[in-house]
C-alpha cells in the first residue's frame, strides 16, 4: 500500500511550442543557425525534463543570441564566458539542464581559458559549439579556426595562424565527451544532441555551420552533395568505419597512423577496418579521428568520445555530505562561538 | 635606588611589536601573543606585516615579516603607532623595524645572530648591540639561540627542528615581560601538534625557558601590568577582517535561506575570504576557485541567476578584470556581493601593503551608465557586519553592491564581541511565486525599484535576461532611445533610493563646530582615537567617518554645513574628497592623504588636526 503512496513527478508530455519563444529570430536567411534552433527544439521536449528545469546560457555572437530565442530560463551573458556562468548555475542548482551555446571566436578565442577549464572539470553541461570559422557578428574577422591562409577582413593576405581544431583541443583537455555534426544534417544532430544531453559530464558538440554572408560553403568539402558521401565518415559505436556512397571504403591504423583504405584492393577486407569505440577512455584514436580533414581524410562526424567518468557536481556533493555528516557546527551561531572565545 | 625584581608598573595600553625573517615564524608568534592577551582580558587589535615574498634571502630586509599587536584596558581601535616593545631577531629585522619604536622602547633581540654576517647582511657597518647606536633604549640582548638549542638537546631532535622554536624563547621573554601564563600557549601546542608529541614538548621547553631567562635577568626590570579593559557584557573572540566578512555572508545565508555561492580566484590580500568559505561545506557553501577572476565573477553571477546569495572576492587588479561583468550584473539587475580587499596600486603595486585607493574604480570603473552600491568596512570586526549588510542590500535591492575592506582591516586581527545571527536585521529577497501572473523581467518593486527575482526551475517564470539594453517592464530586447534613457535612470534611481535603508551619517562629536574630519572605510580606528583624544584636551573638533558611499547617506550635506572647514583624510591622492566635491560642490574641502601602502599614525593626524586648529 505505501509504495503506492510514493509520488513520482509526472513530467507533462511536451512538445516542440513548449520551447519556441515569441521573440523574433533575426538570423540572416539561410543561416546554419536556423537549423540548429529547430533541432534543439526537438530535442528538449523528448528529454523527460521539466521545462522550467532548462537554462540556456550564451556569450556574445550570432549563436548566442540563442537564449532569446528558447523559450526556458536562459542568459544572454558577456562575450566568452558563457562557459563561467554556466558553471555557477550548474553548481548553485545541479537539477538544472544548463546549456552553453558558443561560436568559434566566443569560445575559443576570448572565451578559450573558460572552456578548457569547464571541460577539464566535466561539469554537467552540454556546449553546442557553433563553427562557421569566422567572426560574423563584427562582420567578417578570422577567428581561432579559420584556415591558414583564409582572406579575411583582418587578414587580408591571408592568415597566418595555425587554426585551433575543437575536438583536439576538448580531448587535450581531458574532455569526456565530443562530437561532430552539420547543420545539414539534420537528424543526425538531433540524435547527437539528444546523446550529448545523456551523457554525464561535459558534452561539446561542434556543429559545423555555415555563415552565408561571411564565410559561405567553408565547410562545403564535407558538406557539398558532389563530396559529402567521400568526405563524411559517419561514426557508430561498435560498427566498422566505413565510407563512400558504396561503403566501399574504411579507415585502418598503421603503426601509429589512421590511412583510408578501398575494401577488396591490396587484400583489404572488412575485417581490417577499425571499429569505434566511443568508450574508449584512452585518447589516441579519438584524438586521430578528430583531426582527420579532407581531402586526405573523411571529415568524423557523430560522436567521437563519450567515456564515463566522476562530474564535478557529483564530487561537490559527495564532500559537502561528508561536511555535514561529520562537522560538529550545525549553525552560524555555532561556527561563531568555536575555537578560542573568552565571556566578559 | 634599585627596583626589586618583582616591581610591576601599570600601563594603559601597550604595543609590542614582533619581527624577524620572513621564516622565523613571527607571525604565529605574534597571534599566540594576542590569545593570550584576550585572555586576560584586555582588548587589542592586530598588524601583521610582511613582504609579498614567501622566503626573501635570509638574513635581508626584504625578508623581515612583522606582527604588531596593540593592547590596552581602554578600548583599543588600531593596531597602534609605534613599539614600545621590538622583538627583533636578527640584525636585519632591527634595521627594518627600529623605525616603528618609540626612541626609548624595549628591545628584545637574539644577540647571537648578531654576528659579522648577519651583521653585513642588514647593511649596518658595525654591530649595533656594541656601537652605542641603541643608547636611549632599553636593550635586552638576550642568547636566544644558544638557549634555545640547550632547553631542547636533551629531546634528541635535530638542530634545525630545534631553532625553529626560538620564536617561542622570545614569545616567552614577552609573556613575563608582562606577567603573563604561559597556559594558553601551552594548550596551542597541545592542539596543533597533538599528533607530534615531540614538537609540543620542545615548544613547550623553549617558551618556559625563555619566561625564566626574563625572570632571572636583571635588565627586564620592571615588569608591567596591564589591567583587563572594560568592554560590556558578552562572549568575545579575536578576529581577523577576511573571517569576519566570510563569516558575514555565511550568517546572511543563513537568515535569508539562500544558499551561499562563492567564485573567486586567489590574490593577495584576499585570500582567506575563499580559503575560510572552502572550509565551511556543512552549510552548504559552494566555495568554487575559479579559473581566474572574470571566471571567478562570472560563474558567481550565474549562480544569483540561479537563487544563491552571490559572492566574488577580490582585490584592486581583480576588480579590473571583474569590471565588464559588474557591468552585465547593473544591466539583468541580480544581487551580487563583490569584495575588494584594496592593496597599493595601480597594476600589482604592493600587494601585501594597505591603501585605499580604488575608490574610483568601485564607483566609476565599468562602460556606461553603470551604478553600484559601494560600501567600505571600517574595521576588522565590522567586516562581519559590512558583508552583512551589503548581502542585505543586494538580495533587497536587486543589484551589485561593492564592499571595500583593505589589507590592513583583512589581516589584522580585533576583539569581537559575538551577535547572535537570529538578532542581526531580517534579510527578504523579492522571490517570485510560481506561476505568478502578474510577473515580468523587468517589472519593479515601486519603492525600492528593485525587479524581482524568478529562479530558475520555478513553475510559470520562464525569461532571458542578458547584457543587451532591456525593454522596461517586458524584458525584451530594446534598442528603443526612450526606453534606453528611462532604464538608464531607473537603474541610477534604484541605487540613489537605497539611501532610504540605510542610517543617517553619525558624528563624533558636536555637530556642528569649528573643524570636521571626514574619512571612510578602514581608517576608523585611527580617526576615532585621534579625534577622541583632541577632544579629551577640549578641542572643537567632530569626526564624520563614512561606512555608505553610495548613495551617501541622506544627511550628508547638512552635517557639512554645520562645519566651518572640512578636512578629508584618506590613504591615497584624494578620491573621496573629489567625490564629496562633486556630489556637494557648495562646500570647501581640505585634504590631508598619505599614500604609503601603510595606514595612518594617530600621532601623526593628531599633530595634522592640532596644526589645523591653532591656524
Amino acid at each position: 500500500m505505501e509504495e503506492s503512496q510514493i509520488k513520482v513527478p509526472v513530467i507533462p508530455e511536451l512538445t516542440k511550442e513548449d520551447f519556441v519563444s515569441d521573440q523574433m529570430v533575426k538570423w540572416c536567411p539561410g543561416c546554419g543557425d536556423h537549423a540548429i534552433l529547430s533541432s534543439m527544439e526537438k530535442v528538449f521536449p523528448k528529454l523527460g525534463i521539466r521545462k522550467e528545469d532548462f537554462v540556456v546560457v550564451s556569450g556574445i555572437g550570432c549563436s548566442s543570441r540563442f537564449p532569446y530565442y528558447m523559450n526556458t530560463y536562459g542568459i544572454h551573458g558577456i562575450h566568452g564566458r558563457a562557459a563561467a556562468i554556466a558553471s555557477g548555475v550548474k553548481i548553485a542548482n545541479p537539477e538544472l539542464s544548463v546549456w552553453m551555446i558558443t561560436g568559434d571566436g566566443d569560445c575559443l578565442a576570448i572565451g578559450g581559458n573558460h572552456f578548457i577549464h569547464i571541460v577539464r572539470r566535466n561539469l554537467d553541461i552540454n556546449i553546442v559549439l557553433f563553427n562557421n570559422k569566422i567572426y560574423g557578428l563584427t562582420k567578417g574577422q578570422f577567428s581561432p579556426t579559420t584556415s591558414k591562409g583564409t582572406k579575411t577582413k583582418t587578414s587580408p593576405l591571408g592568415t597566418i595562424e595555425i587554426p585551433f581544431n575543437p575536438g583536439e583541443l576538448v580531448i587535450g583537455a581531458q574532455g569526456t565527451f565530443f562530437a561532430r555534426v552539420t547543420d545539414s544534417n539534420p537528424k543526425m544532430m538531433v540524435d547527437v544532441l539528444f546523446e550529448a544531453a545523456r551523457h554525464n559530464g561535459t558534452s561539446v558538440v561542434e556543429i559545423l555551420q555555415n555563415c552565408v554572408i561571411f564565410s559561405n560553403k567553408v565547410h562545403a568539402l564535407i558538406t557539398s552533395k558532389e563530396t559529402k558521401e567521400n568526405n563524411q565518415l559517419h561514426l557508430k559505436h561498435g560498427e566498422p568505419m566505413l565510407f563512400g556512397k558504396q561503403k566501399d571504403k574504411g579507415i585502418i591504423l598503421r603503426g601509429t597512423n589512421l590511412e583510408v583504405v578501398k575494401l577488396g584492393e591490396n587484400g583489404i577486407t572488412e575485417k581490417d577496418i577499425l571499429i569505434h569505440n566511443k568508450f574508449n577512455h584512452d585518447t589516441g584514436v579519438h584524438n586521430m579521428l578528430a583531426r582527420m580533414a579532407p581531402p586526405e581524410f573523411p571529415a568524423a562526424l557523430g560522436v567521437i568520445r563519450a567515456v564515463e567518468q566522476e562530474t564535478y557536481g557529483q564530487a561537490l556533493m559527495d564532500i559537502i555530505d561528508i561536511a555535514k555528516n561529520t562537522s560538529t557546527l550545525k549553525s552560524v551561531d555555532d561556527l561563531l562561538n568555536s575555537g578560542n572565545i573568552w565571556e566578559i | 635606588m634599585t627596583h626589586k625584581k618583582n616591581h610591576v608598573v601599570e600601563l594603559d595600553d601597550v604595543v609590542v611589536r614582533f619581527a624577524g625573517d620572513s621564516g622565523d615564524g613571527m607571525q604565529l608568534t605574534g597571534s599566540l601573543f594576542s590569545d593570550s592577551v584576550a585572555f586576560a582580558g584586555n582588548d587589542f587589535a592586530t598588524f601583521p606585516d610582511y613582504p609579498s615574498e614567501i622566503r626573501a634571502p635570509q638574513g635581508t630586509i626584504a625578508g623581515v615579516s612583522g606582527f604588531q599587536v596593540h593592547f590596552g584596558h581602554n578600548n583599543i581601535h588600531t593596531s597602534g603607532d609605534l613599539a614600545d616593545v621590538l622583538v627583533a631577531m636578527n640584525p636585519a629585522s632591527l634595521k627594518a623595524s627600529l623605525k616603528w619604536a618609540e626612541k626609548d622602547a624595549t628591545l628584545i633581540v637574539d644577540s647571537d645572530a648578531f654576528i659579522e654576517k648577519g651583521i653585513i647582511k642588514a647593511g649596518y657597518d658595525t654591530n649595533p648591540l656594541e656601537d652605542n647606536s641603541l643608547v636611549g633604549y632599553n636593550l635586552i640582548k638576550a642568547p636566544i639561540s644558544r638557549l634555545t638549542k640547550e632547553a631542547v638537546k636533551d629531546l634528541g631532535i635535530e638542530l634545525k627542528a630545534a631553532l625553529r622554536c626560538k620564536n617561542m624563547f622570545a614569545l616567552g621573554i614577552v609573556l613575563y615581560l608582562f606577567n603573563r601564563k604561559l597556559d594558553s600557549t601551552n594548550a596551542f601546542f597541545e592542539e596543533k601538534f597533538k599528533s607530534n608529541p615531540l614538537i609540543v614538548e620542545s615548544n613547550k621547553r623553549v617558551l618556559k625557558a625563555g619566561f625564566i631567562f626574563a625572570e632571572n635577568v636583571e635588565a627586564i626590570n620592571p615588569t608591567y601590568k596591564v589591567q583587563p579593559a572594560k568592554l560590556k557584557k558578552g562572549t568575545y573572540r579575536n578576529i581577523t577582517g577576511n573571517r569576519a566578512t566570510a563569516w558575514g555572508f555565511l550568517a546572511a545565508s543563513e537568515r535569508s535561506g539562500r544558499e551561499l555561492f562563492l567564485g573567486s580566484y586567489p590574490i593577495t590580500p584576499a585570500s582567506e575570504i575563499l580559503q575560510e568559505l572552502t572550509k565551511h561545506k556543512q552549510f552548504s557553501v559552494k566555495a568554487f576557485q575559479a579559473e581566474d577572476e572574470i571566471a571567478g565573477i562570472c560563474s558567481s553571477l550565474g549562480a544569483s541567476f540561479t537563487g544563491s546569495l552571490a559572492v566574488t572576492s577580490t582585490s584592486g587588479p581583480g576588480l579590473s578584470l571583474k569590471s565588464e561583468a559588474i557591468g552585465l550584473a547593473v544591466m539583468t539587475e541580480l544581487p551580487i556581493v563583490i569584495v575588494d580587499v584594496q592593496r597599493g596600486g595601480p597594476s600589482t603595486g604592493m600587494p601585501t601593503k594597505s591603501e585605499q585607493s580604488d575608490l574610483f574604480q568601485a564607483l566609476f570603473g565599468r562602460n556606461g551608465e553603470c551604478p553600484t552600491i559601494v560600501l567600505a568596512a571600517i574595521s576588522s570586526s565590522d567586516c562581519f557586519y559590512s558583508a552583512y549588510e551589503a548581502s542585505k542590500l543586494a538580495l533587497e535591492h536587486m543589484t551589485p553592491v561593492i564592499l571595500l575592506t583593505d589589507g590592513a582591516l583583512a589581516n589584522g586581527s580585533e576583539v569581537f564581541k559575538i551577535p547572535k545571527v537570529a538578532d542581526l536585521p531580517e534579510i527578504n529577497p523579492p522571490i517570485v511565486e510560481p506561476n505568478d501572473p502578474d510577473f515580468k523581467p523587468y517589472r519593479r518593486d515601486e519603492k525600492k525599484l528593485s525587479r524581482y527575482w524568478a529562479i530558475p526551475g520555478t513553475e510559470g517564470l520562464r525569461h532571458r535576461i542578458g547584457g543587451l539594453e532591456k525593454e522596461n517592464i517586458t524584458g525584451n530586447v530594446s534598442n528603443d532611445p526612450l526606453n534606453h534613457q528611462l532604464m538608464v535612470k531607473l537603474r541610477d534611481d534604484k541605487v540613489k533610493k537605497v539611501a532610504n535603508y540605510i542610517p543617517e551619517q553619525k558624528i563624533i562629536g558636536n555637530d556642528s563646530g569649528e573643524l570636521l574630519i571626514v574619512s571612510w572605510g578602514g581608517t576608523y580606528g585611527v580617526m576615532l582615537t585621534a579625534v577622541e583624544r583632541l577632544q579629551e584636551k577640549g578641542k572643537n573638533i567632530s569626526l564624520a567617518h563614512f561606512k555608505y558611499i553610495n548613495p551617501l547617506p541622506k544627511n550628508t550635506k547638512e552635517v557639512f554645513s554645520k562645519f566651518k572647514r572640512i578636512i578629508v583624510c584618506e590613504l591615497n591622492n584624494g578620491q573621496f574628497v573629489s567625490y564629496l566635491k562633486m556630489n556637494f560642490p557648495e562646500f570647501k574641502y581640505e585634504q590631508y592623504n598619505k599614500i604609503q601602502g601603510l595606514p595612518f599614525m594617530v600621532s601623526e593626524i593628531k599633530e595634522k588636526f592640532s596644526s589645523l586648529l591653532n591656524e
